[in-house]
């Protein structure tokens, strides 16, 4: 290990892009899709250059890179109508924003309030819908609070756990969410009835911190591990190769 | 024998244009959208549309101006701009009716159109309030043993489809050379009629023959409409243009503003458009 970046302490964003690029761990030769901030994107390429070596990336609009650390070499072709045919085949596992979720994994993106007249309209569903009931789905809130965590959101656009049960095979054949990776905390659904739960604190946070910001009661394990810190491998990556300008530390106050 | 000649003027497009006609509207987001057409839209009198697109500037303008009565769309937005802002404000004021759609159970609507089926099976959508906040989706039941049932995306038809190519010659044929086609050949597909815009018109087609995209017995009408695709994207011709979209967002904020900016670029035609852009970028250059 050389130089001096491999050495200092973490950031809250360094640990977030880590915890970011753990939800694509075993993935195997699917898309590592990121949308809706730095952290996920560079949580993805993280994971390809480390411990998920198979995962496809994009350049962000039609182009399959060949490798993360050079964004001119491409190995494919994916222009939208084929990312979308790759997504019904169920070859992806994305992670996206979220301005609302609840309990169940239910998320929003469409807009706040009626949907005849939106208190504030946002961009519309996207392909949340789709995503959500083709491949596995990940969710990053660069800020936890409780206007994100909801008891109900106010539009499904990302189907949740108990919306993909109730509509049948169809929805929940393929339906699963993996992780929601916050600035506090990460959570996942493996309760026995698929409710959010608190995995992990990233460090320096506590559980009651986490409650505090979540507008829904959490599923709190008796011991709560602290999110694992990046290795000095990791941190070189990320402060040398991937992210040399700091954009990660834009997303995530300290 | 005498070759056809589609070529077109945008005045005598826009009078091809009837108030309360389906408008398809090609491109992505800020990408390569026919903004040269939507321009002379607006210089039209056509209004009470129902738009198709995957949105962008295209919606806001139209929208800003009142023309639109119905967007079918999965989203708006400006890209490196997340939010579009006269689509915000149309919708917060209730002044827009929006029939969203997902991305996959879209691009399903407008095949079903181009290949005149009434709709096509698709899970995007399924446990999503997409179906619950439009009646008019329906699901479907596979007829085969597995059972599943899926929506089923009704065909997306239009009266009219709009889209910006790089080249074309005067018989309707186009050519894209940026790294995405985008679902602008299922728009020509989807429409009864399609006005194709371009960059250059050419009379020989060079590049890969797979960037041949839209075909003439898809189009009516043919326009050339150098940078016409200004302020979105248009690869490898130009960018977008990022300086320009901030001022359209800085002018969206503020109504008196906003006449500002459409007096001083919507208010004549395409030419005093391009004119008022090459001053702008002028300007935005020196102050750099």
């Amino acid at each position: 290990m050389t130089g001096t970046t491999g050495t200092t302490a973490p950031t809250r964003a360094e640990v977030c892009v880590v915890a970011c690029a753990e939800a694509w761990r075993g993935d195997g030769e699917v898309l590592a899709a990121a949308a809706g901030g730095v952290v996920p994107t560079l949580g993805a390429r993280l994971a390809r250059l480390t411990f998920s070596p198979h995962l496809l990336l994009t350049d962000g609009e039609a182009m399959l890179l060949s490798t993360p650390e050079d964004p001119g070499r491409f190995e494919g072709w994916l222009p939208y109508r084929r990312h979308l045919a790759l997504a019904a085949r169920g070859r992806r596992h994305m992670m996206m924003g979220a301005a609302q979720l609840d309990r169940y994994g239910n998320q929003n993106i469409s807009c706040i309030g009626d949907h005849d007249r939106p208190a504030r309209q946002l961009l519309g569903a996207r392909g949340a819908p789709s995503n959500t009931v083709n491949h596995p789905v990940s969710y990053w809130v660069p800020r936890h609070s409780v206007r994100v965590f909801v008891e109900r959101v106010d539009m499904v656009s990302g189907v949740g756990y108990d919306r993909a049960a109730a509509s049948g095979p169809g929805a929940a054949r393929f339906h699963g969410l993996r992780r929601v990776v916050t600035d506090l905390a990460v959570l996942d659904f493996a309760t026995g009835d698929r409710r959010m739960r608190l995995a992990s604190v990233h460090p320096g946070v506590d559980v009651v911190q986490v409650r505090e910001r979540t507008g829904f009661d959490l599923a709190v394990p008796d011991e709560v591990p602290v999110t694992r810190r990046p290795t000095r491998r990791e941190l070189r990556l990320l402060r040398e190769v991937l992210d040399p300008h700091g954009a990660r530390e834009q997303e995530v106050r300290a | 024998m005498t070759d056809l000649d589609k070529r077109l003027s945008l005045t005598a497009f826009t009078d091809r244009i009837e108030s309360g006609m389906t408008v398809g509207i090609g491109g992505w987001g800020a990408r390569r959208k026919p903004m040269a057409l939507v321009r002379a839209l607006l210089r039209s009198g056509a209004d009470e549309l129902t738009v198709v697109s995957c949105g962008g500037p295209d919606v806001g303008l139209l929208a800003a101006a009142g023309r639109i009565r119905r967007l079918v769309a999965p989203f708006v937005t400006l890209d490196s701009v997340p939010l579009e802002p006269h689509f915000r404000a149309a919708r917060e004021a209730g002044t827009l009716a929006f029939e969203e759609w997902d991305e996959s159970l879209f691009l399903s609507g407008l095949t079903a159109a181009a290949h005149r089926l009434p709709f096509l099976p698709v899970r995007g959508g399924l446990g999503s309030d997409i179906p619950r906040r439009n009646p008019r989706l329906r699901t479907v039941t596979s007829p085969y043993p597995d059972g599943e049932e899926l929506l089923a995306a009704p065909a997306l038809t239009m009266d009219v489809a709009l889209v910006h190519m790089n080249r074309a010659d005067i018989r309707g044929n186009g050519q894209y050379l940026g790294p995405d086609p985008y679902f602008d050949d299922l728009f020509t597909e989807a429409a009864e009629h399609t006005y194709l815009s371009c960059e250059r018109i050419v009379d020989r087609f060079t590049g890969p023959p797979q960037s041949l995209l839209v075909q003439r017995q898809n189009v009516t009408g043919v326009l050339h409409t150098p940078r016409g695709a200004h302020f979105t994207s248009c690869a490898p011709d130009y960018g977008r243009d990022e300086a320009f979209q901030r001022a359209y967002v800085r002018a969206a904020a503020d109504p008196s503003a906003w006449r500002e900016f459409t007096a001083r670029f919507l208010s004549g035609g395409e030419d005093a458009y391009q004119q008022a852009v090459d001053e702008h970028q002028t300007r935005t250059e020196a102050a750099r």
